[in-house]
């Protein structure tokens, strides 16, 4: 009997180190100590589909800055996140107006995205606790299944399920669940990419489970690791320039 | 017979006089209580249909789907050819376009910052066309308090309890924060041109009125809309005329099955209506049923009155040799009779006096001003004259006159034969 309890509790040790090692690994992949990229949205409604396209800067996870470039609707729409808060200029009125409350989970310019989602910027493993559930293939690639629990109180999704690529430590398929266990979205992401000796998937299809429609395909057109950012970029001053 | 009986009770007012007044009276109330009653629910039945429900409703069958949500998302596209198809299919319908939807009224400081803000839920119609007369169907002139009717594009209305909580006034900017018709963020200026008092808890906490054309280009809805209204050329609701309108459409757009297919609903399919218009058509029933019964009770205590005083008589008309029978129907003639005079009388009253209310209405105001109900309360309550106003009293008029009759007539067979000398005598 002592065995076999001695057994499980070395595998459940061992899987759980694993698991945040994985976990790790993916934030040194994902996480960076700031980025510039540019990318494109397409979002597919139920009768059609239009295309945003913006630039971000950010820095950590406490600061980013994104302006909109197109459609002529969209553009010259900012957002300045800096640490737990949201504010979005609109140059039609020339208002900027703090986003909070309910108002974060609606969605940013009708995509499957919430400004929440876009407020997530903290290393996975400062939030979630990790396991190794299973192991599963996606399109011929080994994949863990991880499923992580929140750890603290002030987060989007109480519960994730995340497939990572054994080999690249990114990604694949990710499932966003509600405290009450309802699946809310999922994202799969494909076109991984070597970009400045870290895996970046470029292309994540995001679907939102409480949402008609047939998704949104975020793709980072381009992407630059580590760069200079004018600290001026990260104040509210600057979303009305 | 006729002629003798009437001559009787022509000569013998004190035999006639008091029922007829009776009659009269009952008829009196009955028609001008019908129309009154029948002119508040009517009116009730339209406010709720210029605002919300028209006489009837297109709109594409997922919008129809989760009306109570106002989903724009799935709002009708190309909406001013659909609109011109049924004005030319329908040409005695007057056809209306509207937007519905909701957001957060945002008003800013000198800094461009948030004063104050608060959630709100908005209609957005044909304020500045020419040809117009949304304003007027929905009474906005006569409901402003403060500032005027919006004249140029970009400008607003607001409640005023509204206007108060967010402490905005006219010539002020606002920020409407809601959702695109693709489910995007949308932050839009205006400028309040007034505020309004619907009489209304619900709409008086926090309506917005602005012009369609504004709403369309806030809410990036290009020639898009939730709601096409259609209303009679009569102004009434009508479920008759309302059945050959639906049959119409549903052949014209039979072809189309998707999720965005046009749909017509009738307002008795809306909002829970079909109770209040079934109500409305019974109500001339239930009435002329309490006043009925009210009235036979009257009438019967008249008529033993009556049969106490003609107690002599009948013994007498008895004792020659007149049937018992033949006593009681003559005095069922004679209440046929008054019966119809009293109507006659009463209807006329009635009508007089419903003519006067639906002509000049009852300003109620004063009691609404603070009311709390659910419903749309018009401020000025009109009677409503129908034709069954004409002909409706002639059933309790006369119904409970032979009724009354009736019932105290009975008595006439309980009188013994025999006795009848000596009760004479005595």
């Amino acid at each position: 009997m002592i065995p076999i309890i001695l057994g499980v509790f070395l595998i459940t040790n061992l899987s759980a180190q694993t698991a945040d090692e994985i976990l790790d690994r993916v934030d040194r992949n994902m996480s960076s100590e700031n980025r510039i990229f540019e990318s494109a949205m397409i979002i597919h409604g139920k009768r059609t589909s239009r295309t945003i396209t913006s630039v971000s800067y950010s820095v950590g996870d406490k600061k980013s800055f994104t302006e909109y470039l197109s459609p002529a609707r969209e553009q010259g729409t900012k957002m300045l996140k800096l640490e737990n808060q949201l504010w979005i200029y609109s140059p039609s009125t020339d208002r900027t107006i703090q986003i909070s409350g309910h108002m974060l989970r609606q969605s940013v310019m009708g995509s499957d995205l919430s400004y929440e989602d876009m407020m997530e910027d903290r290393k996975l493993t400062d939030v979630y606790n990790a396991s190794v559930v299973d192991a599963e293939e996606i399109e011929g690639r080994a994949n863990w299944v991880l499923e992580l629990k929140a750890k603290v109180e002030d987060v989007a999704y109480a519960r994730r399920k995340m497939w990572i690529d054994k080999e690249r430590y990114v990604p694949m398929k990710e499932e966003l669940y509600a405290k009450s266990g309802q699946l809310l979205k999922r994202s799969t992401m494909s076109d991984v990419m070597r970009i400045e000796g870290r895996w970046f998937p470029t292309t994540i299809v995001y679907k939102d489970m409480l949402k008609e429609g047939d998704g949104t395909e975020f793709k980072i057109t381009s992407i630059k690791f580590n760069q200079d950012i004018p600290e001026y970029i990260f104040t509210k001053a600057a979303l009305k320039q | 017979m006729i002629k003798f009986l009437f001559k009787g009770l022509i000569r013998d007012r004190s035999r006639s006089l008091l029922p007829l007044i009776v009659v009269a009276i009952g008829v009196m109330l009955a028609v001008f209580v019908r129309g009154y009653i029948n002119g508040i629910m009517v009116d009730m039945i339209e406010q709720t249909a210029k605002l919300t429900t028209g006489h009837v409703k297109v709109m594409t069958k997922a919008y129809a789907d989760n009306m109570d949500q106002v989903p724009n998302d799935l709002a009708m596209m190309e909406v001013s050819n659909m609109k011109r198809d049924l004005e030319q299919t329908f040409p005695s319908m007057k056809w209306v376009t509207r937007i519905k939807f909701g957001g957060l009224i945002d008003v800013p400081d000198a800094y461009g910052e948030t004063r104050s803000q608060g959630p709100s839920m908005g209609i957005g119609l044909d304020l500045l066309s020419e040809d117009s007369d949304e304003a007027e169907r929905l009474n906005l002139n006569n409901s402003l308090v403060r500032g005027s009717l919006p004249t140029i594009p970009g400008e607003v209305l607001l409640s005023e309890n509204f206007s108060q909580k967010l402490k905005v006034n006219p010539g002020e900017e606002v920020t409407l924060i809601g959702s695109t018709m693709n489910g995007g963020m949308t932050i839009y200026n205006f400028r309040v041109a007034g505020t309004v008092h619907f009489g209304n808890t619900g709409m008086d906490r926090g309506t917005v009125i602005a012009d369609i054309k504004d709403i369309q280009l806030a809410l990036d809805m290009d020639d898009a809309a939730g709601e096409i209204l259609g209303f009679f050329g009569t102004g009434y609701y009508d479920d008759e005329k309302s059945e050959p309108v639906i049959s119409e459409f549903k052949n014209k757009y039979s072809g189309d099955e998707g999720e965005f297919a046009p749909v017509m609903l009738r307002l008795r399919d809306q909002e829970g209506l079909s109770l209040y218009v079934d109500l409305t058509k019974t109500m001339g029933a239930i009435i002329t049923i309490i006043f009925m019964v009210a009235m036979s009770l009257v009438l019967w205590n008249a008529g033993l009155l009556g049969g106490l005083r003609r107690y002599g008589e009948i013994g007498i008309r008895l004792a020659i040799g007149e049937e018992k029978g033949h006593v009681y129907r003559s005095m069922i003639s004679e209440s046929v009779m008054v019966g119809i005079a009293g109507t006659i009388v009463g209807t006329a009253i009635g009508l007089g006096l419903s003519w006067l209310m639906q002509t000049y209405g009852l300003d109620i105001s004063e009691f609404t001003k603070n009311a709390t109900t659910g419903i749309m309360m018009p401020n000025i309550v009109y009677s409503r004259i129908t034709p069954p106003d004409f002909y409706i009293g002639l059933i309790p008029g006369v119904l409970s006159t032979v009724v009354g009759t009736m019932l105290a007539g009975v008595g006439i067979y309980k009188r013994q034969t025999a006795q009848l000398f000596k009760e004479l005598e005595a």
